[in-house]
């Protein structure tokens, strides 16, 4: 064993996490699935708990204290939220579903201003979510959805994107990091060339966010969308970052309670930012897991969390293309911590079966990307991607399980 | 040294191995009466059933396939179990198949088929084997729609 520097204690973290101590199919669960969804310490599960033992209540309406305390850790979370991207206002936090809610209501309220012609711009590498949401706004508006390619090892073509961002363009939405590779992207370059044209720019951060501090007034994104779960958070619980003078003059997406201030039959007058954008009661027992989880991850620091990661993925790649037929798929300069791969004669979904009996469990198919499946001729890849609570042991289980595998179908 | 376990061995048996790496009948005829095509949304496998008919009998059966092993062994099985059958009879087939690998009674299933048992104690793999059945059962009918695996109506 060589000795590593990070200040991370991983064993002391994996204790946090009592779902990680099991076994799978009679053997240690390796948890390598982290891009799907990662787990949740013992300290958001208090958190959450604590909620509904104590607090419980609707929020923003009760006149009654169990309210008062519901209003204080649901706005509390919010605050966390910002101070985490460093946004400059609480009125720029939207708390929704998830990254596919949030994609969705900037297709829908700033979509209302699109007409036919407008252009949308995104790339190669995005997830469903981020190509879907536009291709239903430009069926409803006439607009055009314009695709920037990408090269053989996953990076985003700038010269091309750059060219496809023209005068007709409205929108720039572009994933932070693709989580069907791994691919960094350049989009501090990105935002400032769209920008520069006075085009705003949506990131999808769903896999960034986990893995690296993100500061959005230093990207200078205009809206940045991001998920609960992936991020050691619950499920159904998300954000849209917001730009406010953006936020602003967006019509709304969801209504009914919460998000107006009076409603007549003569007429409705909407409540202010971020609650306009927050129609009905939230979800605000996921609100406060997440500020649990932002707060978790804060302790340990995201540098630390990113350079462990940064081993775990020199050592599992290190390690995967030793083996023989194995090829990855996604080798960008810039990579977060997944490694998508097949291996000659083996079929991902079968790989993902023998994997899970020995314990390991990855993901195998299109990772809801599948026009980069399309742009590499693959029906699909096995992906595992690592937390920082995993360790080179797991690893190394990873790789004895696909040796297994190989000597199967051999 | 990692062995595979009882519960690998049982799924990926030498049967379902050999069809995998060698698959029968997996070409596009020159002539056929009926084909179909059926994917299966989660995890991408696609296979095209074409069969020609003789006097109520399955002359020939073939298909073309991308997928896991567990698919293209069943295409290759199902393609020798119902070859020179009667429509009837390659209905029932069908079915008796389809029951067993949802009923958990896949070691029912006889002659090679047999081989294919384990995937029944597998919930997340059944549909890689039922696809390519699926994928015959709308040849027979001849729709001429794409057939899936996922719970939609099948002629979606």
């Amino acid at each position: 064993m060589t000795a590593t520097s990070h200040p991370l204690d991983v064993e002391a973290i994996r204790r946090d996490f009592p779902i990680l101590a099991q076994q799978v199919n009679g053997q240690p669960l390796a948890y390598l699935d982290n891009a799907a969804s990662s787990q949740r310490p013992l300290q958001v599960l208090a958190a959450i708990q604590n909620y509904y033992s104590h607090d419980h209540a609707n929020v923003h309406r009760g006149v009654h204290t169990l309210s008062h305390r519901a209003t204080d850790l649901y706005e509390g979370a919010r605050e966390t939220v910002r101070a985490f991207i460093n946004a400059a206002s609480v009125r720029e936090i939207i708390f929704t579903r998830g990254t596919t809610e949030a994609i969705n209501l900037v297709a829908f309220s700033f979509g209302q201003r699109l007409q036919a012609g407008d252009e949308i711009l995104i790339t190669a590498m995005e997830h469903h979510s981020n190509i879907v949401p536009w291709q239903l706004l430009c069926e409803r508006s006439g607009a055009v959805l314009r695709v920037a390619p990408i090269n053989d090892a996953g990076e985003l073509l700038l010269d091309d994107f750059f060219e496809l961002l023209g005068p007709r363009t409205k929108l720039v939405a572009i994933t932070h990091v693709s989580n069907a590779l791994g691919t960094v992207n350049p989009v501090k370059a990105i935002i400032a060339a769209a920008r520069g044209r006075g085009v705003p720019v949506l990131l999808d951060g769903a896999q960034a966010i986990p893995h690296q501090a993100v500061d959005v007034r230093d990207l200078n994104c205009d809206f940045y969308a991001f998920s609960g779960h992936k991020m050691c958070g619950p499920t159904g619980i998300g954000v849209l970052y917001g730009r406010e003078a953006l936020l602003r003059d967006l019509p709304p997406f969801q209504s009914g309670g919460d998000m107006i201030l009076t409603v007549s039959f003569k007429g409705t007058t909407y409540n202010d930012l971020p609650y306009r954008l927050e129609a009905g009661t939230p979800h605000i027992a996921g609100a406060i897991g997440l500020g649990a989880a932002i707060n978790y991850l804060t302790s340990l620091g995201l540098a630390n969390i990113a350079a462990w990661e940064a081993q775990l993925l020199d050592y599992a790649t290190g390690l995967l293309l030793q083996l023989p037929g194995l090829v990855i798929v996604g080798t960008a300069r810039s990579k977060a911590s997944l490694v998508s791969f097949n291996i000659a004669g083996i079929h991902p979904h079968d790989l993902g079966t023998v994997l899970d009996q020995r314990g390991v469990a990855i993901r195998a198919g299109h990772h809801c990307a599948m026009p980069v499946m399309e742009r590499f001729g693959l029906q699909g890849t096995a992906r595992a991607s690592f937390a920082f609570y995993n360790t080179r042991g797991e690893i190394d289980q990873l790789i004895e399980a696909l040796r297994l595998a190989q000597r199967m179908f051999a | 040294m990692a062995a595979p376990d009882r519960a690998l061995t049982d799924l990926y048996r030498q049967i379902v191995l050999d069809h995998s790496r060698h698959p029968r009948n997996q070409r596009r005829p020159e002539r056929y009466d009926r084909e179909a095509e059926g994917h299966n949304l989660l995890c991408g496998d696609k296979v095209r059933v074409y069969l020609r008919l003789q006097d109520d009998a399955l002359e020939d059966v073939a298909f073309e396939a991308s997928g896991c092993a567990i698919c293209l062994a069943s295409a290759s099985l199902m393609t020798e179990t119902v070859r020179s059958r009667s429509v009837h009879e390659a209905r029932t087939s069908i079915d008796r198949f389809d029951r067993a690998l949802a009923t958990g009674g896949g070691e029912n299933l006889a002659g090679d088929l047999a081989a294919l048992g384990g995937v029944s104690q597998y919930p997340s793999r059944i549909r890689c084997a039922t696809l390519p059945w699926k994928t015959l059962q709308a040849a027979l009918d001849s729709s001429p729609a794409t057939v899936t695996t996922e719970k939609a109506s099948p002629s979606r």
